[in-house]
């Protein structure tokens, strides 16, 4: 079965360097093989307003997928980059309308923003961070699990610009009783009864400096789909707590207990040791997904390309991690024996994309199988092996990439 | 929480509209409880969340997807209806 589906993968794409994403192979795209058949055939690109063609997977509510070609250069572009919802009704919001509200429980004075008042009382920040969906990647995990079975490109990296989310809060004031900052945004069910999407921080978290209110995303206004006008930045976390089209800020003595909280967005509790905590949501069975796990991508060459005798081959590509910043990035071609550093590009930032590049020559007799690590600041080390868990997330395994000499 | 959805806001037509374009492309497997499929499902999200979750999910685990779908986000759906639906899914989007 897999067999078959990695031999239609590869007829569809025989190599990533000859594809581009909105040539006349549009409905075809490179995808992860490990994805369900029934995720590879829908996946086909689609374009949506103000996008370049993206790997469609659902068209309502919208969930568009960036190609692994976009991943070569360390900023993904505004019109590539994936757009991710939860619910259906999305307005198209006016500027000129938009309020922001901050109130809640527990803070001391109530305030109401519109954008020009709000860009012009707080001094501007600029933040390159990645953010990913927290189930980028669910769709390689075997056994399957049921969700929207993204491959490798629920991601994206871009220079945030807005306002840091503490001064607002400070503005308002942030009461002794505080335990946790809440969030909403524009978008709604499209029926009675659907939890809204909400989501909320520890209070810690949304003081942190890596934590804004941005308004522009790479020079430009937020793009419609990606937040249009303000969305939450949340540096180091899964893009979950990234509100889009945020609307209202509530400063809370009491956790916030509603479904994108909790059961929505958990993962077991101790599975993963080395993530953030977030105490006012943990209970003994598991815990909020928070910070995201070391990670990276290849983007030069994928399993199963054909390459010539004496060939140098690229395994280039980027890779992250929830904020610690990468401090290596190792390359295997034998298949895990030996292990060489790759060259890190430019550093841009501890919550950025950083690439990485090795050259190697296929040597006679070879049968390369490359493998790539990213190692952070702390010393985590992607995983050798799938970490199994019921929604899907985390997956950071080491990649196999078996090439074919021809 | 009191969240109050911004009804200040100019909510012009939904933009979700734009993407609807292509929706109209998803067929699903004609069979004995399609209907329903149609009827309910596409009442808050496309028919391609069913093909993309396949074919993988045994009798078990589709009917616990529509169990999610009534209890967790309150889909209207008649309770004689529930089990026409996870069966059709099962059926022709289950595992192999």
């Amino acid at each position: 079965m897999l067999g078959r589906r990695r031999f239609l993968a590869g007829l569809a794409v025989p190599a990533i360097s000859s594809l581009s994403p909105a040539s006349s192979f549009a409905a075809k795209v490179w995808q992860p093989p490990e994805l369900p058949e029934g995720a590879i055939e829908e996946g086909g690109l689609e374009r949506i307003a103000g996008k370049v063609p993206l790997i469609k997977r659902s068209f309502r509510p919208p969930n568009f997928e960036t190609p692994l070609d976009y991943f070569r250069d360390p900023i993904t572009r505004n019109d590539a980059f994936f757009v991710r919802y939860h619910l259906s009704g999305i307005p198209e919001v006016d500027a000129k309308t938009w309020r922001l509200k901050i109130g809640g429980d527990a803070a001391r004075t109530p305030l109401e923003y519109d954008l020009p008042r709000l860009r012009k009382e707080f001094e501007s920040v600029d933040l390159v961070a990645v953010c990913q969906c927290s189930g980028n990647r669910r769709g390689m995990f075997q056994p399957h699990v049921p969700g929207v079975e993204w491959g490798v490109g629920a991601m994206g990296n871009a220079r945030w610009t807005g306002v840091r989310l503490r001064d607002v809060l400070q503005k308002a004031g942030v009461g002794d009783n505080a335990v946790e900052i809440a969030f909403n945004g524009a978008d709604m069910p499209a029926i009675q009864g659907t939890p809204d999407f909400k989501k909320s921080l520890p209070v810690p978290r949304a003081l942190d400096d890596t934590t804004l209110i941005a308004f522009e995303m790479n020079g430009k206004p937020l793009p419609h789909w990606n937040g249009f006008p303000a969305r939450l930045i949340v540096g180091g976390w899964t893009g979950t707590y990234w509100m889009k089209h945020l609307t209202e800020i509530e400063i809370r003595s009491k956790p916030l207990s509603e479904f994108w909280m909790t059961p929505a967005y958990r993962i077991p509790a101790g599975l993963f040791p080395t993530v953030d905590h977030f105490p006012t949501q943990e209970t003994a069975a598991n815990q909020p997904i928070t910070d995201i796990v070391v990670n990276s991508l290849v983007t030069s060459i994928h399993d199963g390309q054909r390459v010539t005798r004496g060939q140098m081959v690229d395994v280039a590509g980027v890779a992250w991690d929830g904020g610690r910043g990468i401090r290596d990035v190792e390359v295997s071609t034998d298949g895990g024996s030996s292990w060489v550093l790759a060259q890190l590009g430019k550093d841009l930032g501890r919550l950025s994309f950083r690439t990485f590049m090795h050259k190697f020559r296929v040597a006679a007799g070879d049968a390369p199988v490359v493998m790539v690590r990213a190692i952070n600041q702390r010393g985590d080390v992607q995983s050798p092996k799938l970490i199994l868990n019921p929604a899907g997330y985390h997956h950071n395994v080491i990649p196999r990439i078996r090439l074919e000499v021809a | 929480m009191r969240i109050v959805h911004g009804i200040a806001l100019s909510i012009c037509a939904l933009a979700a509209g734009v993407v609807l374009a292509g929706e109209e492309k998803i067929q699903l497997k004609e069979g004995p409880g399609v209907d329903k499929v149609r009827a309910n499902c596409v009442s808050c999200h496309s028919l391609d969340y069913v093909l993309g979750n396949s074919p993988f999910l045994d009798d078990k685990g589709w009917d616990a997807e529509v169990k999610k779908m009534i209890n967790a986000f309150k889909a209207p759906i008649k309770p004689e209806d529930a089990a026409p639906i996870a069966e059709y899914l099962a059926r022709y989007y289950g595992k192999r």
